[in-house]
């Protein structure tokens, strides 16, 4: 199916080729009818060229793309359709096996013995011949029926910079769009899945079921359960104790880096000179630019093991997996984060306002502590918010560091798991697409990326707060 | 008499007031100071976080640089592997037990161990792919030494561990995963000369293996590098147009005010969401190629959009007003304005853009986890859409295996991640600087 550009790469050359020639013939043809009616034609003549090499490609893109979607998935459907009825009594599960093994056949990446498989594939073969040959012949007579078309129209009349920049304007519209698509792309697949998920567990198990084991899930009917464990297993998909453990991670991660991040913000603000300062806060981004399976790797084999060790010292039972480790090494991520937004929602503060507090007799620290951080606040619970929003979301330091069992508690010793940790356990790992196991993972996603939103949309208003408060 | 009783007393008054003063002026000043200690420990701290991350990956990381090899003395059964004409036979070549011949050769030289246990226990000494290596190495001359002949082979994992001494002697023999017995042996190696420390090439030459010593970092490099080929491809241009018409074109109204709410959304949405959107509607809905670097790169594309659209609007409002008044002045429209006139003198600042955001995507796992690039995969990717992993995910891959050799690895494929990280973001400050212009 994506073999499309590298097999065919004579036919997308020739295309390319089609439309730098097109570009010139349309340019040369304006301004010879230009000198021949002796007027001045209304565009530059480039422009006239561009626009026959719209019509001639922009078609063409369009059929070759709906081809790639449509036509390979239909090929293939007729070549299972006959596979069908090449061996009725081939169950379901081994179908998709033949059918790959056809295609690989067809393609002559295998040779097969079974006469029936080779007669396949050669029908097979043939059908993607004969398709490649009708796409083949469609584009062509598309791009030439765009050529005849746009170029007859081609005259020093034509308004062809207008036409031109209204087809980008559009283009450079629809570009804009794809933010668009893109959250609504992942709104609607998110809930497709999820509704799916909740048709078979409800809304209230979910939200407020108290415990989470989606991989030993017990349904009735399974052998070996008592009625009593299948009672049991309708909690099987309880979010609480997953969201506690995700929180109180974050409330660890923040407990690292609100105090860090927010005085070493006060010192680059409003101590620090302006040398320094231009040393510090990149030094400081360094921090958020490490990627964080980085992070990962440094709190499950360097923290978590040192967590543990101090509690073995102190006589604590520390757990190899304990949210500390996870979420200490995330606050160390979180740092320049809040760090950075504090330190330009402070510089924001009108310089009047210290200049009043320094005339009535405060000292630096009065200074900031009365007046620029009371005028800052909404800023910081901003940059706060922000970073809670970070610490939820991040996947990867807790896959690695945090649990995957869901304990409910609160003890930051012991191994919680958190939603990023369940989403990836859940959907790596050879699954069915459609078990309750892997929809429940969409289940969390939502979760996670109505959270998340909320969060940002709150920090969002906040900071506009104090916008709007000094203006 | 009153006045200068009254004077005296509000000199005292004074006195009195200003000591108080003093003193609490002093510990205002000490609050205020504690205040500008608290901020200078909060930065220290944050950068002594920094050098422990880095120190404890570097001295973990930087001994995975060097591969212990061992000398073995052997020679080439010539009728089983030449053909006709003298040359080697690459058919005959692919039916011989090399793996036998290496270890033949390596047990026969410890005259005194006999029994089929030790034996056994003697070859986990060298590694499992030897006769692998030396076939590839023999193919690749094409040239069959003939007689004894000397030939350094890579030891197992654990031997090199032991040499570079992360693996401790004198703790229990069954905790350490070499015996007495086997030290011993490698004890005598080296006493002859036969064990060596070398360049590591194989790190950077193969992909992926179950075998430490023959794994390497440059198939998910080659992965990332094609993932991030097809993330620049697309978002770039898509990120370009789109904040062209966000600055210049987009009507104000409601329209605009969702799309750029959107975008700023976007921006802080978690990356495994992406993940899961590109799991549901380019794995699931339209069917693409699980595992393969071009769904990777589609879904990191979509990741950094708002981060390049972000970049590219600061940098075309950046460019002064003037300019675009002048190329409308003089009767160009304004799509000639922005193309012709704004864009070639916003480029630098849209590049160093696009690198920071190419620098997110390439240290970005959870979402490459998702659409499956956390495969074991042997072979370098070819294409794009040949299965693959990317930098970040063999991390990820190897600091869970349980062999002390891949968590060496690991450390060094993060150096090498950092660095390709380092140079990145180096040239986007040193870009900026070049082009930067004070209007």
């Amino acid at each position: 199916m994506f073999s499309f550009f590298s097999t065919d790469f004579v036919i997308f050359s020739a295309t390319i080729l089609a439309a730098v020639g097109s570009f010139y013939l349309a340019k040369g043809r304006v301004l010879k009818q230009a000198a021949f009616e002796g007027v001045k034609p209304h565009s530059l003549s480039q422009y006239y060229g561009l626009y026959v090499c719209i019509w001639v490609l922009v078609p063409a893109i369009l059929l070759a793309l709906i081809w790639l979607f449509a036509a390979d998935p239909m090929l293939l459907n007729a070549a299972k359709a006959r596979l069908v009825a090449a061996y009725p009594k081939l169950p379901d599960s081994f179908l998709d096996l033949k059918m790959a093994q056809l295609g690989n056949i067809a393609a002559g990446f295998l040779q097969s013995t079974d006469p029936v498989m080779v007669a396949q594939a050669d029908l097979l073969r043939q059908a993607q011949a004969s398709a490649d040959r009708a796409r083949n012949l469609t584009l062509a007579l598309v791009m030439c029926t765009g050529f005849f078309y746009s170029v007859r129209r081609v005259s020093p009349e034509l308004r062809a910079r207008v036409l031109c920049e209204a087809f980008l304007r559009r283009v450079f519209f629809l570009a804009a769009v794809v933010a668009v698509l893109t959250t609504v792309g992942i709104v609607a697949s998110l809930l497709f899945e999820a509704v799916r998920f909740f048709r078979e567990i409800s809304l209230i198990d979910f939200f407020f079921g108290t415990h989470w084991s989606p991989m030993t899930a017990l349904r009735p009917g399974d052998t070996g359960v008592s009625d009593e464990d299948v009672a049991g297993s309708s909690g099987s998909f309880g979010m609480v104790p997953v969201m506690i453990g995700t929180l109180l991670v974050a409330v660890i991660a923040m407990a690292v880096a609100l105090p860090i991040g927010l005085f070493s913000a006060i010192y680059t603000s409003e101590f620090a000179s302006r040398r320094v300062r231009n040393v510090v806060k990149p030094t400081l981004e360094v921090l958020a630019g490490v990627p964080t399976v980085v992070y990962g790797f440094f709190a499950a084999l360097t923290a978590a093991p040192f967590f543990r060790d101090v509690g073995l010292f102190v006589g604590l039972d520390v757990s190899s997996q304990s949210a500390l480790a996870a979420g200490g090494v995330m606050g160390i991520m979180i740092i320049p984060f809040i760090s950075s937004l504090s330190d330009d929602v402070i510089t924001a503060v009108p310089q009047p306002l210290r200049d009043g507090a320094y005339g009535l007799g405060s000292t630096r620290g009065e200074t900031i502590i009365r007046v620029i951080l009371p005028a800052a606040f909404p800023g910081l619970v901003g940059a706060c918010l922000l970073a809670v929003s970070r610490a939820v979301g991040e996947t990867m330091i807790v896959v690695m560091a945090a649990g995957v069992a869901a304990n409910m508690t609160i003890n930051p010793l012991e191994a919680v798991t958190t939603v990023t940790v369940q989403i990836v356990m859940l959907l790596t790992g050879d699954n069915e697409f459609d078990s309750v196991k892997t929809l429940s993972a969409f289940a969390l996603g939502i979760t996670l990326f109505s959270i998340t939103l909320l969060l940002n949309v709150a920090a969002l208003s906040a900071s506009r707060r104090l916008g709007q408060r000094y203006e | 008499m009153s006045d200068l009783k009254y004077a005296a007393q509000l000199d005292a008054e004074t006195e009195l007031r200003f000591q108080k003063i003093a003193i609490g002026l002093k510990k205002r000043r000490a609050a205020s100071r504690r205040l500008k200690t608290y901020g200078v420990l909060a930065i220290l701290t944050a950068l002594s976080f920094l050098v422990i991350l880095l120190t404890t990956i570097i001295s973990n990381g930087y001994t995975a640089l060097q591969q212990t090899e061992l000398l073995v003395e052997l020679s080439f059964p010539e009728a089983k592997l030449v053909a006709s004409d003298g040359s080697l036979d690459l058919k005959k070549s692919q039916n011989f037990n090399w793996d036998g011949l290496v270890k033949k050769a390596f047990v026969s030289e410890f005259k005194e161990v006999k029994t089929r246990l030790d034996q056994r226990a003697l070859t986990e000494i060298i590694s499992k792919n030897a006769g692998y290596d030396l076939r590839r190495q023999i193919e690749k001359t094409g040239i069959l030494p003939v007689g004894k002949t000397k030939v350094w082979i890579k030891t197992s994992d654990d031997v090199d561990m032991f040499m570079k001494g992360r693996i401790d002697r004198t703790i229990e023999e069954r905790k350490r995963r070499l015996s007495d017995q086997q030290l011993d042996w490698v004890d005598d190696l080296v006493s002859f000369n036969r064990v060596r420390l070398v360049f590591n090439k194989t790190f950077f030459t193969a992909a992926d293996s179950r075998e430490p010593e023959s794994s390497g970092v440059l198939g998910a490099t080659v992965g990332s590098a094609m993932a991030l080929f097809v993330t620049v491809l697309l978002a770039l241009p898509l990120a370009v147009m789109a904040a062209v018409y966000l600055e210049y074109f987009a009507p104000p109204g409601r329209v605009t005010d969702f799309i750029e709410v959107n975008v700023n959304n976007l921006a802080a949405v978690p990356s495994i969401v992406f993940g899961l959107l590109g799991l549901a509607v380019f794995l699931g809905f339209f069917g693409m190629p699980r595992s393969a670097p071009l769904v990777g790169g589609m879904v990191l594309a979509l990741m950094t959009l708002p981060t390049i659209i972000i970049a590219t609007r600061a940098s075309i409002r950046a460019v002064p007003t003037s300019i675009r008044d002048a190329a409308l002045g003089l009767g160009a429209s304004r799509m000639q304005a922005a193309i012709d006139h704004v864009l070639p003198i916003a480029a630098p600042g849209i590049l160093t853009g696009t690198i920071i955001g190419i620098a997110q995507a390439l240290g970005e796992t959870a979402p490459l986890i998702m659409i499956g690039m956390v495969a074991f995969i042997v072979d370098v990717p070819a294409t794009l859409t040949d299965p693959a992993t990317a930098l970040p995910v063999q991390i990820y891959i190897w600091s869970d295996s349980a062999e002390r050799a891949f968590y060496e690895r690991s450390s060094l494929a993060i150096m090498v991640l950092l660095t390709f990280l380092i140079s990145m973001n180096i040239s986007a400050v040193l870009l900026r600087r070049k082009f930067e212009k004070k209007w």
